[in-house]
């Protein structure tokens, strides 16, 4: 049956909290880098240049149409076959990782800021470019706290769904939260309390993200109240 | 219209005109939006622009600080013609500003935020300075007391005067009004045109694109009527509303006074 002392001993054990820290530390890596670089790609995603626009749809059509579990196996066992580079030894279950859940994570911030741009009305740019601003200003003190109030709950939808993907990186043995969790059980067969101690920490984990949502919600409509 | 330009000439030495548009033709795509337009703004004067909808007169005032780019004809701001180089439409747009339908406020900006943000960046000021500055403009539109607020918390009238205040913090020496007053309920309208008269007895180049009559008949040195993307008739509003020209005008003015 279930044994409530191993399940408090799993939850508290060094290997599953070590793996929790992997799990939290890979998703804001991901997350912080696709943030940056999905913005940069919805920002340009209405381009007046087709050769551009063409590009962003191209970019996100495959990233977003390709598995997870394809992505990271291809990273992982794929780019090494197509260079020595990949080959030494930085190239780490951690950084193929990174690089894999990045490419899919672009494509699908991409989208959700490429209509969140789009929302905020044509006539801020206008106001602010009246009064002088140039383009970059406006797009860093303008348009982006408009259009991330408008985009932080799909962001964050978006974070906490990142944040459970990376437990496919446990093909590639990146020993995030899911794979400590199977390699204590492999050794121990008690499938319940690892199990239960992973849930536990995912769903708190995700209970944290959630209060700070709100958080940042709050804060990011204040004049709209 | 002689003395207006004589008064506005003394009280300048610098003769050359607020802006001047020769010739300018400007499409979307297949379609002429503006036809040959003509019209010279001396500095102090207060031109007025109405026409029926679609007329062009909004595109020929956005053309005014290039938010629109004209294909054909010059348009020449304090003496600089405005091109696709970034530096003429610099200049141009921190001597002009410019009131929009919308107001077009920043909504995630307080009221003072709005005031000193392109004080801050375009200018460089300091924060402090750039407060006082807009401290002093909302003093002037009456409002001061919402410094703290957001847009959302204004009514439209207020949010105008923001607008106005806004504007008026970077120091222009010409400012454009783009249907200042059709966006807000009829009992806002006044307090925005209060304002707008206010700044015309300083002597502040203006050009309005406006169906307020009464406010032209009060504050233009000269109504300008457009329709098809042309300018039809201009002259002082006495003698265009009571004596219109043109058929056209007649029938406009027609249609706005009943």
């Amino acid at each position: 049956m279930f044994q409530f002392d191993l399940f408090l001993q799993a939850i508290f054990s060094a290997p599953l909290f070590k793996g929790a820290l992997l799990t939290i530390g890979l998703s804001l890596c991901v997350m912080g880098v696709s943030l940056v670089l999905g913005m940069g790609l919805g920002s340009v995603a209405s381009s007046p240049r087709p050769a551009v626009r063409w590009l962003v749809t191209l970019y996100v059509w495959l990233f977003r149409g390709a598995p997870a579990l394809l992505v990271l196996l291809f990273v992982w066992n794929g780019l090494p076959q197509i260079s020595e580079v990949f080959r030494a030894g930085w190239f780490t279950p951690f950084v193929a990782a990174f690089l894999a859940l990045s490419l899919i994570q672009i494509a699908y911030l991409a989208e959700i800021l490429r209509s969140a741009f789009a929302a905020v009305g044509r006539g801020q740019q206008e106001g602010a470019a009246a009064l002088g601003m140039h383009r970059w200003q406006i797009f860093v003190v303008i348009t982006m706290p408009q259009a991330l109030r408008i985009a932080v709950p799909a962001l964050m939808n978006e974070f906490i769904s990142l944040l459970k993907t990376t437990s496919l990186a446990t093909v590639i043995s990146l020993k995030e939260l899911m794979t400590v969790s199977q390699f204590a059980i492999a050794t121990s067969f008690r499938f319940l309390e690892w199990y239960g101690a992973a849930l536990v920490y995912y769903l708190v984990i995700v209970s944290v993200l959630t209060l700070a949502q709100n958080r940042i919600e709050h804060f990011l409509a204040r004049g709209y109240r | 219209m002689n003395t207006q330009m004589k008064t506005a000439g003394t009280s300048t030495p610098d003769a050359r005109p607020a802006i001047q548009v020769a010739g300018v033709n400007k499409w979307y795509g297949g379609f002429q939006v503006l036809k040959g337009i003509d019209l010279t703004v001396n500095k102090g004067q207060r031109i007025v622009i109405c026409g029926p909808s679609g007329s062009g007169k909004s595109t020929l005032i956005r053309c005014m600080n290039r938010l629109e780019v004209h294909q054909e004809g010059s348009i020449i701001v304090n003496g600089i013609t405005l091109t696709n180089q970034l530096k003429r439409i610099d200049r141009v747009r921190s001597d002009v500003g410019m009131v929009f339908q919308h107001f077009n406020l920043f909504p995630h900006l307080t009221v003072l935020e709005n005031c000193t943000v392109a004080q801050r960046w375009v200018r460089k000021l300091p924060k402090k300075q750039a407060t006082e500055i807009a401290m002093t403009y909302l003093e002037r539109v009456h409002i001061p007391e919402k410094a703290d607020k957001y847009p959302g918390q204004l009514s439209g009238g207020q949010q105008q005067r923001v607008a106005i205040a806004r504007a008026l913090c970077m120091n222009p020496s010409i400012m454009l009004f783009d249907e200042p007053t059709s966006a807000l309920d009829p009992e806002m309208v006044k307090e925005v045109l209060d304002t707008m008269i206010s700044l015309a007895a300083d002597g502040m180049t203006m050009v309005c694109v406006t169906h307020e009559m009464n406010f032209a008949r009060e504050v233009a040195s000269e109504v300008v009527f457009m329709d098809g993307g042309q300018i039809i008739e201009r002259n002082r509003p006495d003698i265009l509303f009571s004596a219109p020209q043109h058929e056209r005008t007649k029938r406009f003015l027609g249609k706005l006074l009943h």
